[in-house]
């Protein structure tokens, strides 16, 4: 395996946009009573426009509930969306059924955000990462647990733990086993939620590597989906700020950690706390007050008004558009932080 | 302390009088051991701190290093029979160790008090978050419910609690994540405690939420002058609150400084490894981290010698000594303290031409 430290997208060959995301939205109805009448709705995902070229990473990043997991679910195609469209090497799949989606399921893999849950415990390692190729019918070489222990190999598992249960292995090797799982079927498109929150620092440097090194060797595109901003800097080629099922900032990397236009996205890097005590004091912060508003009923104008330092009259009934302010760079916002 | 509960906020608010002589907590040879049917699982083996009042010590380490284990040990609240505990806590003087259970329940709320990561664990579901605090004052303070019920809205407010007024009739499950540690910050604080532990108080929860919380652990303890013990794994949290930290690694302290030392010479492979470990905002990017190989010990069959042998890249550099001797937890200056075999001069050597460079 290539363990070159090619940096991410300037270096790597970029193809075509594989994925095009045009207004996707998802509302889950509320339902009450009796009749189970729908009363309302959860915005979780509201209207997101945004594509990713083979070979890149994009990252979502966003507090808890901002709707990073359901985008994920609906690129994957585990939910269906009420609105919008995803295109995937130029094929609309946003309403495939689940007949019509498994031929694509080779092509768009999910790694979950909890190495610990998503495991059956009662499928040995050998089953679990080989039911790829039983549900997909691929015929293997050499057989499938041939196939199966080149896996397991290539993520850094002992090839004789084949037999052995998810209990006996750690969370980062967990991860590794999902991960493994993943690659089956040589995938294009991998949607990470959050794989390595979870895990230890030391064995989410391991994983991030492993990642990186997948991505250069197979040449996968990544989506990922992390809160943690210093690690979605380290391995993402662009970054997408969601707030309330919206993106409110898109750009690549180093325009974003540099020079971060939406207030919401200046608060986020504000912080991220930084191990260095000398910071302590000189660190200029903006702190947030209070929570995130409810996806039920989102703020009226811009959905970040409610908690940012500067709001104005027209935030409150306008809400900005997702513009390029640079090239490259996205935002939606009346009064952007470092605008040219 | 004022006797009156209305002044209670207010009184608590005079500084303390100053440390007299010795540290309000001090942890000696602390040993928790758990016999299991695997065998005997060493979660804390021989660990000694000592906080002060007005000190603020945090503890770092992966998971399963024996944090949660002894923030437990200290509150008395492991499950009677389960952990065989051996060694010292002194609060202020008092061994807990060997108490009568009912002395540290009633030291408990009163002189120290503990923050937990899962809030929802630490609150009833079926009683109103103000019905809890109350309770929680009452079982300290002999006073009546209205009187408690009033102090219970001043601790809300006091932590940030919008409308305290009315939410504090709010269940636990109508509140957000963030504003339910906030609610078991008001609890723990309803007596005043001189000694918080808070064990990874901010891990389930947002940065921006997260930076809100550390604020207010800060605030809290400046005002209240109390010694605070914060357990995270995270260096970039403690990096933000603590004045010491102390370094674990499978249950035993390795490393021991100022925040500012560990930070600037770090001094430890283990330390090393997990600074190199983290991605960084505040510096450039690097192409790539540097993860520490393996994974920690089980508890069960620590490594002989050091601990940390199999996952150290330095430990052939003194022969065989890092397989077969423990290494001593001592002072190497100034109060920085190291469990490692490694000569100054290599510590220096390394830490300047091998780590540092790539951090
Ligand atoms: N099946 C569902 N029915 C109703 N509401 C849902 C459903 N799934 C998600 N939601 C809601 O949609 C919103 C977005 O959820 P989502 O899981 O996408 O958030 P997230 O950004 O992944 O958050 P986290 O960081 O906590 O994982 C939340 O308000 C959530 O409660
Ligand atoms: N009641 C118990 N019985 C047996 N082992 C335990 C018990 N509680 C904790 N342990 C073990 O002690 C070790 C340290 O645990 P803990 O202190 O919770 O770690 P952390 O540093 O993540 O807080 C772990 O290996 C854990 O499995
Ligand atoms: S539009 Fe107004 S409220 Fe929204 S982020 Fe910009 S300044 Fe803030
Ligand atoms: S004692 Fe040896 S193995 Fe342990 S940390 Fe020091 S050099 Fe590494
Ligand atoms: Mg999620
Ligand atoms: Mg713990």
């Amino acid at each position: 395996m290539s363990t070159q430290t090619d940096g991410p997208a300037a270096e790597r060959r970029l193809g075509e946009d594989l994925l095009v995301v045009d207004g996707l939205q998802k509302h889950f109805p509320i339902r009450r009573g009796l009749l189970q009448r729908q009363v309302g709705a959860v915005q979780a995902v509201d209207g997101l426009t945004f594509s990713v070229r083979r070979g890149e990473t994009l990252s979502l990043v966003g507090e808890s509930g901002c709707g990073k997991t359901t985008t994920g679910r609906l690129l994957t195609r585990l939910i269906e969306p009420t609105g919008g469209r995803i295109q995937l090497d130029g094929r609309d799949i946003s309403h495939l059924s689940t007949s019509d989606m498994r031929p694509l399921r080779r092509d768009v893999q999910m790694i979950f955000q909890d190495p610990y849950s998503s495991l059956n415990p009662r499928h040995t390692v050998g089953t679990i990462v080989g039911a790829p190729f039983r549900l997909q019918k691929v015929q293997t070489e050499n057989g499938v647990k041939k196939a199966v222990q080149d896996l397991l190999e290539l993520v850094g598992l002992n090839p004789e733990h084949y037999n052995r249960y998810p209990h006996e292995f750690s969370g980062g090797q967990r991860q590794r086993i999902g991960i493994a799982r993943t690659l089956a079927l040589r995938p294009k498109l991998i949607v990470a939620d959050e794989p390595v929150s979870a895990l230890d620092v030391s064995i989410q440097a391991q994983v991030v590597n492993l990642l990186e090194d997948l991505q250069n060797e197979f040449d996968l595109t990544y989506v990922m989906i992390a809160h943690d901003l210093s690690v979605v800097r380290h391995v993402s080629d662009r970054v997408a700020v969601m707030y309330l099922g919206k993106i409110m900032e898109i750009a690549d990397r180093t325009s974003l950690y540099e020079r971060p236009m939406h207030p919401y996205t200046v608060a986020l890097l504000s912080a991220v706390p930084i191990p260095d005590t000398s910071r302590r004091e000189r660190r200029e912060r903006i702190r947030l007050q209070g929570d995130v508003p409810s996806p039920i009923n989102p703020p009226s104008g811009c959905r970040f008004h409610t908690r940012c330092w500067k709001a104005q009259e027209v935030c409150k009934t306008t809400e900005p558009a997702l513009v390029e302010l640079a090239p490259g760079h996205q935002a939606a916002c009346h009064f952007p932080e470092n605008a040219a | 302390m004022s006797q009156n509960p209305e002044d209670a906020l207010a009184a608590a608010a005079e500084p303390r009088p100053a440390a007299t002589g010795s540290p309000f907590l001090q942890v000696r040879e602390l040993r928790v051991h758990f016999p299991t049917d695997d065998g005997v699982v060493k979660s804390v083996d021989d660990l000694s701190f000592s906080v002060d009042r007005g000190r603020t010590l945090g503890i770092v380490g992966e998971s399963g290093s024996g944090k949660s284990v002894t923030s437990l040990s200290i509150m008395g609240l492991h499950k009677a029979g389960t952990a065989r505990i051996t060694g010292e806590i002194l609060l202020d003087g008092q061994n807990l160790v060997g108490m009568n259970p009912d002395r540290v329940r009633k030291l408990r709320g009163k002189r120290m008090a503990m923050i937990f990561q899962d809030p929802l664990s630490a609150m009833h579901p079926f009683y109103t978050v103000g019905t809890q605090i109350v309770e929680a004052y009452r079982i300290h303070n002999p006073v009546s419910k209205k009187v408690a019920r009033k102090h219970a809205i001043d601790l809300l407010d006091r932590v940030g609690i919008p409308n305290p007024t009315s939410r504090v009739d709010d269940y636990p499950h109508q509140f957000s994540g963030g504003m339910r540690q906030r609610a078991m910050i008001a609890m723990a604080l309803s007596c005043d405690p001189e000694l918080l532990i808070a064990d990874e108080p901010t891990t389930a929860l947002d940065v921006t939420v997260q930076a809100q919380i550390l604020d207010l652990i800060r605030d809290l303890q400046q005002e209240f002058n109390s010694a605070v013990v914060i357990i995270t794994h995270d260096l970039g949290v403690v990096a933000e609150l603590a004045d010491d930290i102390m370094v674990m690694y499978a249950g035993r302290a390795v490393e021991y400084s100022s925040a500012a030392d560990i930070f600037n010479t770090p001094q430890h492979p283990y330390t090393w490894g997990l600074l190199s470990s983290m991605p960084r905002l505040d510096r450039e990017r690097t192409e790539r981290l540097q993860p520490i190989k393996g994974t920690p010990p089980s508890l069960i069959n620590v490594p002989e010698g050091c601990p940390f042998n199999p996952r150290c890249a330095y430990a052939g550099t003194n022969g065989n000594l890092s397989f077969t001797v423990r290494p001593e937890f001592r002072d190497v200056g100034g109060g920085h303290h190291i469990a490692c075999h490694l000569g100054a001069e290599d510590r220096m050597r390394i830490w300047d031409t091998e780590i540092r460079p790539k951090l």
